[in-house]
């Protein structure tokens, strides 16, 4: 019998590798030496960055991940916007963008042609340019970017360099990995959809266009680890937070497909990493899922002082997609993740 | 009686969905026993076990095959029947809150914004939640920032609960940006919703 070819088999950032496997790997490759690198992988950030003059440095990343839409198109711009993310999450500027394709040589290349023309657009949208690419023929689709940005030296965004008393502002909607995975299974709403998909494909430039008028202490853009994840790796080993699950944003029917048992492996993966550091008061089952599913094309998770985050969030308002303050920094010593 | 679910080589959500339909069949005292693949799976068969009060238990039969059995309790077939017997369909049971003031009942207006707070709290903690809450004319004042309500009704959305506010209100009053909670509608939808409901509640 011929297996028929299927485009979605749920992708996107549920399709990562889990933060625990990773990290055992990683611990064994020997850490790179080289005074101008001022960021690698050993400090769990999003881009490489590495310094050319005093006053530039180039930033580089690579994301790519198999389809999480069913329309080509669609999922091209995902696939870029959650690739061009990363440099945004270190308040680089992009520059220029290599495609990553694997495709199945019996599927409609007008498919990859969509793929590449979503990516393309997002590409330009932020400014870059597309110089190329490498494609391999595969069992399964799967796109992505290799992307190059510039940034001064000095202007590096942390993600693990919050302070106690700032507050933690979340600029896109969690639950786009559940809404996803109901989608998959046939029981997504259109419009659950549709909020999803404008959050995935809403470029993280304009919010790091807006933070980067601010004092930002440091950020991360979240995506397959999950809110609390992404928050773990923020607080490093000093910091604590306090969550308040009121005031995240996220679209509103992943609580029902939640409450329908749409769970994926990757959100319990991430639940297991983070394990107890975590301490749920009195939060709905949903709520607790919601901070753990994998996020395709997140948005920036931001810790800057109060005041400053207020008045970012009033312009992040503006750009309408849902978004918050969802919490606070504590104290050194104690490490845990508070949400109420 | 007994059941047999061979969930191998199927990818989460896959083995917990086939479950979950597969349990609704079922009466106190039966149970599934499931095949998985992996330790995940057994573990988001286990979240769902604890949300519906189901026993569960697992053991594992060699590598990559893991046997997780379910046993439906007293507890948890007696939510399903509480179910099947008073609300057939959740669905049909459409409990519609309309709060078109942001005062309870008449006179003291200070006392009626104090009830109106304390009725939207009380909402809260109720065991059987709407389906619905519908906030027009001075209702709207209650859903935008600063409003005294506004966390508790961001609980109510967080269970489930879909909490509209007039449009045209919003805009009379000048709060359309300041809308804290929930989504903005119209007349068709609070009409529509009304007619619908089985039950509205309107203090």
């Amino acid at each position: 019998m011929h297996e028929e070819i299927v485009f979605c088999k749920g992708g996107g950032c549920t399709a990562k590798l889990g933060p625990g496997m990773l990290s055992s790997v990683l611990q064994k490759l020997p850490k790179g030496v080289d005074p101008q690198l001022l960021v690698g992988f050993d400090s769990s950030d999003d881009a490489a960055v590495y310094q050319l003059t005093d006053d530039l440095a180039v930033v580089q990343t690579l994301d790519f991940f198999p389809p999480m839409v069913d329309d080509p198109y669609t999922f091209g711009q995902i696939a870029a916007a959650n690739a061009l993310s990363d440099i945004y999450a270190m308040g680089g500027q992009v520059k220029t963008a290599l495609n990553i394709v694997c495709f199945p040589e019996k599927m409609d290349l007008n498919i990859l042609g969509e793929i590449m023309r979503g990516g393309n657009e997002k590409v330009q949208e932020a400014g870059g340019v597309l110089v190329g690419g490498h494609s391999i023929a595969d069992s399964d689709v799967k796109y992505g970017l290799s992307v190059m940005g510039t940034i001064h030296p000095d202007k590096i965004y942390k993600n693990n360099a919050c302070q106690e008393g700032d507050q933690l502002l979340l600029t896109k909607p969690l639950g786009v990995g559940i809404v996803c995975t109901a989608q998959r299974v046939g029981e997504s709403s259109t419009k659950a959809m549709e909020l999803a998909i404008r959050s995935m494909t809403t470029l993280n430039k304009y919010a790091a266009e807006i933070i980067g008028r601010y004092q930002v202490h440091a950020c991360t853009d979240v995506t397959g680890f999950g809110f609390l994840g992404h928050l773990q790796e923020m607080l490093g080993d000093d910091l604590g937070a306090e969550i308040d699950s009121l005031q995240v944003p996220y679209i509103p029917e992943a609580v029902h497909y939640v409450n329908e048992f749409f769970l994926t492996a990757a959100a319990q993966r991430n639940r297991n990493h983070v394990g107890d550091r975590v301490d749920f008061q009195k939060v709905p089952f949903a709520m607790e899922e919601i901070l753990f599913d994998p996020q395709t094309s997140g948005g920036l998770l931001v810790s800057l002082p109060p005041k400053d985050a207020e008045l970012a969030l009033h312009e992040i308002k503006a750009l309408g997609i849902p978004c918050g303050i969802v919490g606070t920094v504590t104290q050194k010593d104690d490490k845990r993740m508070i949400v109420r | 009686m007994k059941q047999t679910l061979d969930a191998r080589g199927k990818v989460c959500p896959i083995p917990v969905i086939e479950t979950k339909k597969l349990l609704a069949t079922l009466q106190e005292g039966d149970t599934v026993e499931v095949a998985v693949d992996n330790f995940i799976a057994i573990q988001n068969l286990s979240k769902m076990a604890v949300q519906k009060h189901i026993e569960v238990s697992s053991e594992k039969q060699d590598e990559n095959h893991y046997l997780v059995t379910l046993t439906v309790t007293k507890a948890s077939s007696n939510e399903k029947t509480e179910k099947t017997v008073c609300i057939p369909d959740s669905r049909i049971d459409k409990t519609v809150v309309v709060l078109s003031s942001d005062k309870m009942g008449e006179g003291d207006e200070k006392l009626g914004r104090t009830l109106m707070k304390g009725f939207i709290y009380a909402l809260t903690e109720q065991d059987h939640l709407p389906e619905t809450i519908l906030l027009y004319n001075n209702g709207a004042k209650l859903s935008v920032e600063g409003a005294d309500s506004l966390a508790d009704f961001k609980l109510l959305e967080s269970q489930g609960v879909e909490i509209l506010t007039c449009g045209t209100c919003l805009n009379h009053y000048g709060l359309t940006e300041k809308l804290g909670v929930g989504s903005v509608t119209n007349m068709y939808v609070i009409v529509e919703k009304q007619i619908q409901a089985t039950k509205i509640v309107k203090p």
